[in-house]
C-alpha cells in the first residue's frame, strides 16, 4: 500500500521533472513536424497516469527489509560503489578479491572461508579474463595506467 | 528449394571447427546458467554479451556462442527444477509441479531424460519452423512504413505489460520508464542533448548493456543478500541415469502437443517462454484422462511443459529476427547483443545479411544436437555444479558482471550506474514493477521515435497517418487486446501451486 503510493508520487515528480527538462531541448531550425519534444512529452505523461494509478489502487504491501537487513543491504550497495570505484586505480585482484570476499560473508558469516573465496575470485577470474579470454585487464596498480 | 540452399550455406560457415567449439562452450555455459537458480537465461546472455565483445569474436561467432547459451539456459532450467524443486530459470516453473514429485519418487532419472529429450523435440522443431517462417514473415515486413513499426512497438509493449505482471498500470510505467530513459543522449535528427543536464557521460545515451546487467543481474545481488541463500537447499539424489524408452515413447504425443503451443506462444509478442511452458502444461493436464495424476509426477507433466518452453525459446526468434521486436526478456537481450553487434535486425537481415541468419539458424541446429549429449548421457556433470555453494557463486557471478561491463566501456561512471540499475531492479522487485518492459523500451525507444516522426513527416503532420492502414490497424487492434484482455484471463488462467519441499531445506 504505502510503498506503491510513495512510489506513486515520486515518480509524478519526476514524470514533472522530465517535462521540464524536456521543454528546454533546442530545436533546430531543420527539425521535423514532430521535435525532439513530443515523444518525452507523450512517455512523461504515460507516466503520469500510470502513476496516478499507482496512489489511487496500490497493490497489497511487500514485505521491506528491516533493521540489521537494511544495514546489510547498504553494506552491499557501497561495497559494490567502491568497487566501481577502485577498480581503475587499484588494479583488478585486489578490489576484487576485497569486494567478493565481504559478498561471501555477507551471504554466509564465515569469515574464513568468505576471505579464502574472495583471494580465490580475484586471483582465479584474473587468470581467466586476462589470460584465457584475453580481456586488457590490469592485475595490481602500478600507477594509474600501465 | 530455397530455404535448403541457405541452409546448406548457413552449415558451410558455421560447420567450421571453430564455431562448433564456440557452441560447444556455449551449450555447456548455457545449461550451468540455466541449472543454476537466480541466474537465468536472460540475465546470463546479459552478463555474457560484454564479455565475448571484449574478446573480439566477430559477429557471427558471438552470436553462435551466445544463441547458444540462450539454448543451453532453456535446456538447463529443468535440472534444478526437476532435483531441488527450484525452478533454475522462470519458464522452468511448470517443470517442478511434476518433476519433482518424480524425483521424489525415485524417478529423478526418467524425469531429466524425458525432460531433456522433451527440449530437444521442442527445440528442434521449433528451429525448423523458424527456418520456413521467418522468411515469410521477412516478406510481410517489407509491406511495414514507419506507422506500422510504430503500432508494431506498440503491440510489443502492450502485450508485454498485460501478460507478463499482475499490473498493467505498473507494466506501462516500466515501459514507459524505460523509454524516458532511452531519450537521454544527443537527439539524432536535430542533434541537440536531451536530458544529458551537461554531463559529459550522458552525451552518447545511456548503454543498454550497463542498465541490464545492473537490471538483471546485480539487483540479483541484493535480492539474494536479503533472502540470505535460502534457495540453496539439497535436493534429490540422482542415481545412475538410465533411459526407459517405454516410458518416453508414452510421452510422445504430450511433446508434440507442448512443442505446437509453446512455439505459437513464442511467436506472439510479449508473451515468450513461460508462458509457452504454461499453456503447454494446462493443455496437457486438461486433454489427460488421469487429470488427478498430474501434479504428483506424471511424466506427461514434466514433457509437455518443457518441450513448450524450448519451442517457445525458438519462436520468439523469428519477431526478433524478422521484425527487430523481442518477445520476451532473454530475446530482448538477444537483440542487446544484434544491436551490438551492429546487426539490425529486420526483413532487410534477410536479403542483404543472409550469411547471417543462416548461419544462425544452423548452428541453432546443431547446439540442439550438443544439447541433447550434454543435457541427457551427461547431465550428471551438471548435477555436480548444482552443489556449488552460493557464498562462492553469488560473488563471483557479481564479479563477473562488474568485469564485462568494466572491459567494454572502461568507465568507471558506468559501472556506478550499473549498480544504480541494480538498486532500481531491486526496488522494482519489491513494488511488483516487471522490469523486462524497462529493458525494451531502453531497446526501442530510440528506434520507436524515430518512426513516429517518420511517419509525421511523410504525413505532415497528420497524426491519423497512424492508423491508416490495415495493418496497422489490426496492430493497434491486437495491442489493445493484448493489454487488457489478461485482466479479465487473470482469474481463469491460475497457476497451480508448487510441490511443497518437505525434505529438509537444509539451513545455509
Amino acid at each position: 500500500m504505502r510503498g506503491d503510493r510513495i512510489f506513486g508520487v515520486v515518480m509524478m515528480i519526476v514524470a514533472l521533472g522530465y517535462i521540464l527538462s524536456a521543454m528546454s531541448i533546442q530545436t533546430s531550425f531543420l527539425s521535423d513536424p514532430v521535435g525532439p519534444r513530443v515523444f518525452p512529452y507523450m512517455v512523461a505523461g504515460v507516466v503520469m497516469v500510470c502513476a496516478l494509478v499507482m496512489v489511487l489502487r496500490p497493490d497489497p504491501e511487500a514485505e521491506w527489509p528491516r533493521g540489521a537487513m537494511i544495514v546489510q543491504l547498504l553494506v552491499a550497495l557501497v561495497v559494490l560503489l567502491g568497487y566501481a570505484m577502485l577498480i581503475r586505480p587499484l588494479g583488478f585482484v585486489i578490489p576484487t578479491a576485497i569486494a567478493a570476499g565481504i559478498l561471501s560473508w555477507q551471504i554466509n558469516p564465515h569469515p574464513l572461508r568468505a576471505a579464502l573465496t574472495g583471494i580465490g575470485l580475484g586471483v582465479g577470474l584474473f587468470v581467466l579474463f586476462k589470460f584465457i579470454l584475453g580481456l586488457g585487464l590490469v592485475g595490481l596498480p602500478r600507477g594509474l595506467f600501465d | 528449394m530455397d530455404t535448403l540452399a541457405n541452409l546448406a550455406m548457413g552449415f558451410g560457415i558455421a560447420l567450421t571447427p571453430y564455431t562448433v567449439l564456440l557452441a560447444l562452450i556455449g551449450c555447456f555455459v548455457g545449461t550451468i546458467i540455466g541449472a543454476l537458480p537466480g541466474l537465468g537465461p536472460s540475465n546470463g546472455v546479459a552478463l555474457l554479451i560484454p564479455i565475448s565483445f571484449s574478446m573480439g569474436l566477430d559477429a557471427i561467432s558471438a552470436l553462435v556462442l551466445l544463441t547458444s547459451v540462450y539454448y543451453g539456459a532453456m535446456y538447463g532450467g529443468r535440472i534444478s527444477s526437476i532435483l531441488l524443486n527450484i525452478p533454475g530459470d522462470e519458464p522452468a516453473m511448470m517443470t517442478t509441479l511434476d518433476g519433482y514429485p518424480m524425483a521424489k519418487q525415485g524417478f529423478a532419472s526418467d524425469a531429466l531424460v524425458i525432460s531433456g529429450v522433451a527440449s530437444f523435440v521442442g527445440a528442434f522443431l521449433a528451429t525448423v519452423g523458424l527456418m520456413f517462417l521467418s522468411p515469410l514473415l521477412a516478406q510481410v515486413a517489407f509491406k511495414f512504413g514507419p506507422a506500422e513499426y510504430f503500432a508494431l512497438y506498440m503491440l510489443a509493449f502492450c502485450t508485454l505489460g498485460g501478460i507478463g505482471s499482475n499490473n498493467q498500470a505498473k507494466a506501462a510505467m516500466a515501459a514507459a520508464i524505460g523509454l524516458g530513459i532511452s531519450m537521454i543522449g544527443l537527439d539524432k535528427t536535430t542533434g541537440m542533448p536531451r536530458f544529458t543536464f551537461g554531463e559529459m557521460h550522458l552525451m552518447d545515451g545511456i548503454d543498454f548493456l550497463v542498465a541490464i546487467v545492473g537490471l538483471f543481474a546485480v539487483a540479483e545481488v541484493f535480492h539474494f543478500i536479503e533472502s540470505h541463500g535460502k534457495d540453496s537447499a539439497i535436493g534429490v539424489k540422482l542415481g545412475r541415469i538410465t533411459i526407459n524408452w517405454a516410458k518416453m515413447w508414452s510421452t510422445r504425443w504430450a511433446m508434440l502437443r507442448g512443442t505446437g503451443i509453446g512455439f505459437v506462444a513464442g511467436i506472439l509478442p510479449g508473451a515468450g517462454a513461460s508462458l509457452g511452458s504454461f499453456l503447454a502444461y494446462m493443455t496437457e493436464k486438461s486433454v489427460a484422462r488421469d487429470k488427478d495424476s498430474f501434479g504428483k509426477g506424471n511424466p506427461r507433466g514434466v514433457a509437455a511443459p518443457e518441450a513448450g518452453n524450448n519451442a517457445a525459446a525458438g519462436g520468439a526468434l523469428i519477431p526478433m529476427l524478422t521484425l527487430g521486436v523481442p518477445g520476451s526478456g532473454t530475446t530482448a537481450v538477444l537483440l542487446a547483443l544484434l544491436l551490438t553487434l551492429n546487426i539490425t535486425p529486420g526483413p532487410l537481415l534477410f536479403t542483404e545479411k543472409p550469411e547471417v541468419v543462416w548461419s544462425l539458424i544452423a548452428s541453432l541446429l546443431i547446439a540442439n544436437i550438443m544439447l541433447l549429449i550434454l543435457n541427457v548421457p551427461m547431465v550428471k556433470v551438471f548435477v555436480r555444479i548444482l552443489s556449488v555453494p552460493s557464498w562462492v557463486l553469488l560473488p563471483g557471478v557479481t564479479m563477473v558482471a562488474f568485469v564485462g561491463i568494466f572491459s567494454l566501456t572502461g568507465s568507471s561512471f558506468d559501472m556506478q550506474l550499473m549498480v544504480a540499475f541494480g538498486v532500481m531492479g531491486w526496488l522494482f522487485r519489491k513494488l511488483d514493477i516487471p522490469t523486462v518492459p524497462v529493458i525494451l523500451g531502453i531497446l526501442l525507444g530510440n528506434a520507436m521515435e524515430d518512426n513516429l516522426r517518420r511517419a509525421m513527416v511523410l504525413s505532415d503532420g497528420d497524426w491519423t497517418y497512424l492508423f491508416s492502414s490495415p495493418i496497422s490497424i489490426g496492430l493497434w487492434v491486437a495491442a489493445a487486446l493484448g493489454f487488457v484482455a489478461p485482466i479479465f484471463l487473470r482469474g481463469i488462467l491460475k497457476k497451480p501451486p508448487q510441490p511443497a519441499t518437505d525434505s529438509g531445506t537444509s539451513d545455509a
